[in-house]
This record gives C-alpha cells, sequence and structure tokens, in this order.
C-alpha cells in the first residue's frame, strides 16, 4: 500500500491555502519545500501524518501543510510529541522548532524526548537568533554577539546543539542547511527513515536579524573549505580541491594533506561509531580561528534502541495477557466488600 | 479473665507515634478492620512533609485519626476518645484533643529522658496530675514486643518494627474485633520475606493477647455495624476513588487514559493507583516536569485518548500556560488538583481549599473552564466521572478539585456497578461522506465542536494556540473575530449548566435564617453541625456544591430563601467572593487556614451567633 501511496501523492498535495507569512527571502521557505517533496517518499497516507511546532517563525509550519498540526506553545512542541506518540505510536510525527524554542525555553523536554527515543522527526530550524521577537540573541548566537538585547555583546557561552542531543543519548543526529536543498533533502529522507527520534539541526538564514550567520558554510567562495560532508564509509576530505582529510592523532582530529597523508590514518565516516561521533560533534569551532576544523554537515550518527511508545504497547499487552482485559464490576468492587441489608 | 462488653455507638481514635513507627499502616489497618464489619468510617491521616523526621521530634509526629461508629459517621470526629501516644512528642502533641475522661494508651519506653528532652518536658507528664481526668494505660511496648520475638533471630531494631502491631493487637482485642484480615494483609504485604511475615503475626497476636490476660482495663467496647442503606460496601481513599472515576469514565466512554503527570504531594497515588491498571488501556506518563505532564496530554487529546493529568497547587501553576492552550484547542482533557496548603511550597502535607480561584482564574487572557469539585474520598468517584463526562461531552478541559484532606482520608463506598453508570459520548466527528470542507470550529447547538483525530480521511487540519476565525479555525486577527471567540467560548463554558443537576438543599431547611454554603471536602463537617443545629431547633439549611463553574442553573434562586448565607472554607475567603460577585448577596465568609479541617464545634457556634443575634 504504501508503494501505491507514493505514486499517487505528489509534493502539491501537502501544501494548505494558507498565505504563508515569512518574510521574503527566510530560509525556513527551503525546508518547507523539501519538507513537501519528501512527504511522498513516506509511503504514509496524509492523515497518518502529524506536525507539530512550538513558538517560533519555524514554528508557523505546520499551518503549510496539509496534514494534521498543532502549531502549540513555546518550547512545548517536543512534550506534545511525547503525549501523541504514546497515545497513537502508528502515527508520522514531525516536530517543528527552533534555536529558541528547542534549546532555551523547551530544553527540557527536548534532552528527555531524546533519551526516550520516540520514533518522531525533529527540525531543529537554528538561525542563531530570535526572530518573532525581533532580534535577540538566543542560545546559539556566537559569544559576543551584539544583539538588541546585548547591544555591547551577548555573555553567554552558546550550545553545541548536537553534541547536547549526543549527551542526551540521541540515536539520530544530522546537520543541514537551507541553502542546500540536495542535501536537505537527503538528510530529511535519511532521518524520516530512521526508526527513534531522528535529530536533524538545519542552519537556516535570517535575512532580517542574522543575516550572513552561515554564510562562510553556504557561500559558493568558502563552502568547500569550511564545511565536510559526511559519507558512510568515506574518509572525511575537504577543501577546494578536496585535497584535505581529517585524520586521528592519538584521538585528537587533525587536518592532514592527502597527499602527505598515509591512507591508513585518515578518519572514515562510521555513523554507527559513539565515540567519532564525539569526536564529529565537537568540530565546533570559530571559523574565523587560525587552524580551525571545518563544520561537518551529514549524519553523524545512528544507532537502534528501544522506542518508548513501543515498550509501552508491550507493558500494555502484557499487563491484559497476565490480568486479562481490565473489568470495571471487579475493579470497583476491589479484594474486601461487605454487606449492608 | 472475661471482660464484660459495653456498647458504643461512636469512637474516635488518634495514633500517633514517629513517623517511622508505622502509624499511618496501623490506622489504615485498623480502619479496614472496622470497615469490613460493617462500621460507618472517617479518617484523617496527618503527617509531616519530611519522610523521617527527626526521631522523637515533634516535627516528626504522624497521626492517623479515625471515627467508626454504627451511627451514620460523617467526619472523623473532633476531639477523641482514645489517644495513642508512641512517644512523648506524640503525647504532647495530641494530648489537648482527647476528651475528658477519655483513656490514653501509652508506650512508656517512648518516655524516657531523652524522649522527654526532645518534646519539651522538664519532668515527665505521665506523672503530672493534670493526667487524672483521663484514664492512662501504660504499656512497655518496646518489651514486649522483643519478647515476644526472643525466639526469632531478628536483631533488636528488626524487632522494633513490629511494634505497631502490638499496639493494634491491643485495640483488636479492646474494640473486640478480629486479627485475620490483618494477618492476611501481613503475609500479602511480606509475602518475600516469611520471616518478617512470622514477626509481626507473632506481634501482633502477643498484643491481642496482652489484652485478653492483662488486668490494665476490666471491660471490652463493642461498635455494632452500622445501619447503613442496603448494598455492597468498600472502604476507599479519595486519590484512589479518584483513580477509579477515571477508569470508568474510560470504560464507558470507550476512550483509553492517557495519564501525563509528574509526581508531587498529595496526588501522587493518582498516578500509583493508574499505573497498576494497564490492562485497562492506561497509558501512565511520568513527565520530565508539570509542563511537560500537561502538554503530553494535550498530544494525547489531540490523538484521541482521554486525556489527564493531576497535580497540586504547584504544580497547576506551572501548568496553566498549557491549560490555556487547551481551551483555545478546545480539546477534552481533565486537570484534577490535590489542594495542599499553599502559596508556594507551602505545606504540602496539610490540606487547604485555597486553589479554587487560580482554577478559575489562574490563566492569561478568558479562559474559563468548567470546575467540579468530590466532597468525601468516596465522592472523588462521582467528580471524576463527571469531570470526564463534561471533558468529553463539551469538548473542554475540566478542573477537577479534590485536597489532601479528603485524598488521603477513607471511608465505606457503596461501590456502582458498571451497569449503573452513565454512557459518555464523545463529540468525534461522523465518517466523511461528502467532498465538503471540514470546519473545525464549526459548532453545534452548545456551542461545540467536532472532534477530528489524526488518521480520520479528509478531516487534516490544524490548530493552534493563536485566535481562531469563527468555524475555519484559520488564524484570525480581526478585531471582531476575537471579540466574538471569546463570547463563543464563555458561552460554550456556560451552556454546560444545562447538562448538569439542579442544585438541592443537602440537609436541613428548604428555607430559613442561615444557609452554610460549602464545596470541597468540608461536607460532613458542614452537614453534621447543620444537622445538630437542626435538632436544636433552628432553621438551618445546608447547600453544597460539586458543580462550581459554571453553577447550577437554579442556585441564585435557593440563595433567595436564606435570610443569611455563610460561606465556610478552608481558605481566606474564595467561594464567598464569587458567590458575592455571581449573585450580588451578602455572604459571609467562615474561614479556617490552619492546614487542617474544620472542626464540627467550629461550624456550630458560627451558627449559633448568628441566631443569638437574629
Amino acid at each position: 500500500m504504501s508503494e501505491a501511496l507514493k505514486n499517487t501523492l505528489m509534493a502539491k498535495d501537502f501544501a494548505t491555502d494558507q498565505d504563508i507569512r515569512w518574510c521574503p527571502g527566510c530560509g525556513d521557505y527551503s525546508v518547507l519545500k523539501q519538507v513537501q517533496s519528501i512527504m511522498p517518499e513516506l509511503g504514509r497516507k496524509k492523515e497518518d501524518i502529524v506536525f507539530i511546532s512550538g513558538i517560533g517563525c519555524s514554528s508557523r509550519f505546520p499551518y503549510y501543510m496539509n496534514t494534521y498540526g498543532m502549531h502549540s506553545i513555546h518550547g512545548r512542541a517536543t512534550a506534545v510529541a511525547s503525549g501523541l506518540k504514546i497515545s497513537r505510536p502508528e502515527l508520522s510525527v514531525w516536530i517543528i522548532t527552533g534555536d529558541g524554542d528547542a534549546l532555551s525555553i523547551g530544553g527540557n523536554h527536548l534532552i528527555h524526548m531524546i533519551r526516550r527515543n520516540f520514533n518522531v522527526n525533529v527540525l531543529l530550524f537554528n538561525n542563531e537568533i530570535y526572530g518573532l521577537t525581533k532580534g535577540q540573541y538566543s542560545p546559539t548566537s556566537p559569544e559576543g554577539k551584539v544583539t538588541k538585547s546585548t547591544p555591547i555583546g551577548s555573555l553567554d557561552h552558546p550550545f553545541n546543539p548536537l553534541k547536547l542531543c549526543l549527551g542526551a543519548d540521541s540515536t539520530f543526529i544530522a546537520r543541514t542547511m537551507d541553502r542546500d536543498p540536495k542535501h536537505q533533502r537527503e538528510i530529511l529522507l535519511q532521518g524520516s527513515q530512521h526508526v527513534g527520534t531522528s535529530m536533524i539541526e538545519i542552519y537556516q538564514n535570517c535575512n532580517v536579524f542574522n543575516d550572513g550567520a552561515f554564510e562562510l558554510f553556504t557561500d559558493k567562495g568558502s563552502k568547500l573549505q569550511e564545511t565536510l560532508f559526511l559519507e558512510s564509509g568515506k574518509p572525511m576530505i575537504f577543501g577546494a580541491e578536496r585535497e584535505k582529510a581529517i585524520a586521528l592523532d592519538s584521538s585528537t582530529p587533525r587536518i592532514v594533506n592527502i597527499s602527505e597523508a598515509n591512507e591508513g590514518d585518515l578518519m572514515i565516516h562510521d555513523e554507527t561509531n559513539h565515540f567519532q561521533a564525539q569526536v564529529l560533534t565537537s568540530f565546533f569551532d570559530n571559523p574565523k580561528d587560525e587552524g580551525h576544523l571545518p563544520r561537518p554537515f551529514g549524519v553523524f550518527y545512528a544507532e537502534d534502541r528501544y522506542r518508548y511508545e513501543e515498550a509501552m504497547e508491550k507493558q500494555i499487552t502484557g499487563a491484559t495477557e497476565r490480568m486479562g482485559k481490565g473489568d470495571l464490576d471487579k475493579l470497583l468492587r476491589g479484594n474486601n466488600v461487605w454487606t449492608a441489608s | 479473665m472475661t471482660k464484660k462488653v459495653e456498647e458504643k455507638q461512636e469512637v474516635t481514635i488518634v495514633f500517633a507515634g514517629d513517623s517511622g513507627d508505622g502509624i499511618q499502616l496501623t490506622g489504615t489497618q485498623f480502619t479496614n478492620t472496622n470497615a469490613l464489619y460493617g462500621n460507618d468510617i472517617s479518617t484523617f491521616p496527618n503527617y509531616p512533609a519530611e519522610i523521617r523526621a527527626p526521631q522523637g521530634t515533634l516535627a516528626g509526629v504522624s497521626g492517623f485519626q479515625l471515627k467508626f461508629g454504627s451511627i451514620e459517621v460523617a467526619t472523623p470526629g473532633d476531639d477523641c476518645d482514645v489517644l495513642v501516644a508512641m512517644n512523648a512528642a506524640a503525647f504532647k502533641v495530641n494530648i489537648a484533643r482527647l476528651k475528658k475522661h477519655g483513656t490514653i494508651i501509652i508506650n512508656s519506653d517512648g518516655f524516657n529522658a531523652r524522649d522527654l528532652k526532645l518534646a519539651g518536658y522538664d519532668t515527665s507528664p505521665l506523672e503530672d496530675k493534670s493526667l487524672n481526668d483521663f484514664r492512662t494505660i501504660q504499656i512497655d511496648v518496646t518489651k514486649m514486643t522483643r519478647t515476644a520475638l526472643i525466639d526469632s533471630g531478628l536483631g533488636k531494631k528488626e524487632m522494633d518494627r513490629s511494634r505497631n502491631m502490638f499496639v493494634l493487637g491491643f485495640l483488636y482485642y479492646m474494640y473486640n474485633r478480629k486479627i485475620e484480615g490483618t494477618i492476611e494483609f501481613i503475609k500479602q504485604k511480606f509475602a518475600k520475606k516469611p520471616e518478617l511475615i512470622d514477626a509481626n503475626v507473632n506481634v501482633l497476636k502477643a498484643g491481642y493477647h496482652f489484652g485478653d490476660t492483662s488486668e490494665v482495663f476490666t471491660s471490652r467496647y463493642n461498635v455494632k455495624a452500622a445501619s447503613l442503606p442496603a448494598g455492597s460496601y468498600r472502604n476507599i481513599m479519595g486519590n484512589q476513588a479518584a483513580a477509579l472515576g477515571l477508569v470508568a469514565a474510560s470504560q464507558k466512554s470507550g476512550l483509553d487514559i492517557f495519564y501525563g503527570s509528574y509526581p508531587i504531594t498529595p496526588a501522587s497515588d493518582i498516578l500509583h493507583e493508574l499505573a497498576k491498571h494497564k490492562n485497562f488501556g492506561v497509558r501512565s506518563f511520568q513527565a520530565e516536569d508539570e509542563i511537560a505532564a500537561m502538554c503530553s496530554v494535550i498530544g494525547a487529546s489531540f490523538g484521541g485518548k482521554l486525556g489527564i493529568t493531576a497535580s497540586s497547587g504547584p504544580g497547576i501553576a506551572l501548568k496553566g500556560e498549557a491549560i490555556g492552550l487547551g481551551i483555545m484547542l478546545e480539546l477534552p482533557m481533565v486537570i484534577v488538583n490535590v489542594q495542599r496548603g499553599g502559596p508556594s511550597t507551602g505545606l504540602p502535607t496539610k490540606t487547604e481549599q485555597a486553589d479554587l480561584l487560580q482554577a478559575y482564574y489562574g490563566r492569561n487572557g478568558e479562559a474559563p473552564m468548567p470546575i467540579v469539585s468530590a466532597s468525601t474520598p468516596s465522592d472523588c468517584f462521582n467528580a471524576a466521572f463527571e469531570a470526564c463526562r463534561i471533558a468529553l461531552e463539551h469538548m473542554t478541559p475540566v478542573f477537577l478539585l479534590s485536597d489532601g484532606y479528603i485524598a488521603n482520608g477513607s471511608e465505606p463506598w457503596k461501590f456502582p456497578t458498571a451497569d449503573e453508570l452513565p454512557s459518555i459520548t464523545p463529540k468525534f466527528v461522523p465518517a466523511k461522506t461528502t467532498d465538503e470542507t471540514y470546519l473545525p470550529y464549526k459548532r453545534d447547538e452548545n456551542l461545540v465542536r467536532d472532534w477530528a483525530i489524526p488518521g480520520m480521511k479528509g478531516y487534516e487540519h490544524r490548530i493552534g494556540g493563536l485566535e481562531k476565525e469563527i468555524d475555519t479555525g484559520n488564524v484570525s486577527y480581526d478585531p471582531d473575530n476575537h471579540d466574538k471567540m471569546v463570547k463563543i467560548r464563555e458561552e460554550k463554558i456556560a451552556k454546560i449548566a444545562d447538562n448538569i443537576p439542579l442544585q438541592i438543599v443537602n440537609n436541613g431547611a428548604e428555607k430559613g435564617d442561615v444557609l452554610m454554603l460549602s464545596w470541597g471536602s468540608t461536607y460532613g463537617v458542614v452537614k453534621t453541625a447543620v444537622k445538630e443545629c437542626n435538632a436544636k431547633g433552628m432553621a438551618v439549611g445546608h447547600i453544597h456544591l460539586t458543580y462550581l463553574s459554571p453553577f447550577p442553573k437554579n442556585l441564585g434562586d435557593l440563595l433567595k430563601n436564606y435570610e443569611h448565607i455563610i460561606v465556610p472554607e478552608i481558605n481566606n475567603g474564595q467561594l464567598v467572593k464569587i458567590i458575592r460577585d455571581k449573585f450580588l448577596v451578602d455572604a459571609k465568609g467562615l474561614n479556617k487556614i490552619k492546614g487542617i479541617p474544620f472542626s464540627t464545634k467550629e461550624i456550630i457556634e458560627v451558627i449559633e451567633q448568628k441566631f443569638e443575634v437574629a
């Protein structure tokens, strides 16, 4: 049946009649387009798909998806989705959140959802700024960031979102960007296929309040130098001429020139290697620093671990087998009854 | 020696000791045995927030009060006939509540120099002449327990843990009750530790036999079974009854329960009870915090389950924003508040009714919601069932207010059969047959919208916390639309009054000089007080409200039948404000904010004052 659905549903079937209200030039448009385009690939019926968001610019997303959807409250999309997933494990659930929504006000729910490993997909739109409230620094803004609320520079040390997720025992972490639709589409598809919480961080440009935050990674002139696209089973190669690679020097990653390196020293990307994932998530240098490591994109880590909602179903089935289907009269009577006449 | 048996109509006993002494267990066992015997009963556990407060101190005293009778028992009693004091601190905290000529059962081992010092006594109160008014039975419970266990191979510490059983056995003898029920309980409780079964049973029997053989008292007492209305009964605690009411509503509506909550005193026992009933399809989820608990319930309700959460005041405060979302989404869900002393952390293990205004007004914006309240431990069942019914039939979050007093208190419950309970019809949309666009916020004559859940083909829709356009549910910033929607949401709640019973005068005079208008856990004590005043010839009526929002349609008319309206509450005056606001009547508050329930005496005094003035 899912094959049949793939053939009948098109990206446009997932668009709604609502006017899209993001600023012209916003990176969110690109993500919406890619998400709509992969929906038919899920092989799921429209009515079995749910988009849940919190508050923030990107959280308007559900209004533009012709599926079931909820625009909830700030930071709580993850908690709403947890309850939905426990109640309806069979649904395809997508969480739309941002750096403020997921990592500041909703940080607690995010880490707890991750450790429970519900089978949901999280799209974390990271633009390193508060857009909807018109330009305050966010928990991913770099140190010293000058914004409306930090006129002489932010004092906050930023979160490294994927490292945070890995620290919470995430079973799938990946990074992509709004300006690379092809890569984005590939990562969204991989995330949708992962059974468990898929954490996908999307570098998304806010052209109004934080324009160019990720320019070094997305601009043609610097992209090849500054980014590292991870490919499973392949060495980590980057550079304008693909002349550089990453090697591990007694567990410390170093940039090496391929021409000078032993092939055996190069790091080979292995999504199942937790240690390597820890190393990769720490590739978080300021691109302005001398000798900095490139910023990785792609799937960092994927692991199969039990899902909370499946375990819950098992407990319910098990209890029902053991005790029999609940008998209300028996429950109301209890064990110690007396009769008054 | 054969002792004569004296008949009593009702007896109030306070068990008191250190919070590690097993007082709550002793009280519960004594309660269950008397309930099974057929007495009417009301209980009042009263314990400190600390799990093990420093031993022997006044702060660490745990108490369990119960009244059992052959006549109707609606309160755990004002003063007690019997005080069991396991140590000097327990004695000091409770002695003022012992009736003149009452009986004190003392564990003399709890009155050594150290115990006296910790309780703040310079000399032993047992040697005080003031005790002459009472009958004192001194037993060295520790010594007797250890003697009974001399061959058990247990260490002294382990032996001493059974001391409560000695006292319980002794009281069973004194009140002419069988010990078999408790033996059965001990066997189940210690199924995995057979040596403890033997120890506890031996000490229980030792206590019983000590009552028989010693000559510390000459007569036993008997409290005959009460003549309760015919039917089958069980004993039940409030939180347990609430949980069963929720399960019953789930069964009668055909919707499985999703229960998302975060542990908090005194609401956690609802979670514990529901977690046992997975074979009823109950999905219980211990969330990471109160906010997540509430939001997970919203997700579950969106998914078509019966979403429920419970907490106490501080947790409800945290849930406030999400409850507002529930109101905006117009999804069914139940929020239980087992109230405790506030504000802030307040008095976690003490009772209060001070969250009524929070339930009424504690959200941003115009956010009305229905409020149902429970009046006794067993009534928590009915109130929980009603809260679910209103939520599902009117597509709205509903508050259920209970409090620590009835949540932990217990009483006999004439439980219903499943057939006797009404069925509940959730407001699901019918299966789609036409191409007509689904309007999520189109309403029926009660202003209730239809419920379409994920998986229903052709009903895909988006909802959220932003203001909605009438009918379509699309985001709308239109000024007139907002004005109308605020009023629609208000009227929708007001219309629930058409779907709840009319108010009755629960007790006493239908018309008269004084009306006692109460809600929640004050039911039993107000009823008792009103009956006593009626017996003295005073024209006092008692109206007790289950439905606090909206009020029953006839309430305003009923209020006109009385000269004076008194609103007794365990708070600083909350229902009284709402009554004055809503009905423009000169209602007066009677308030107590001590973390403990009213005594009957306190209510009667105020009623009598009204008559003296009149």
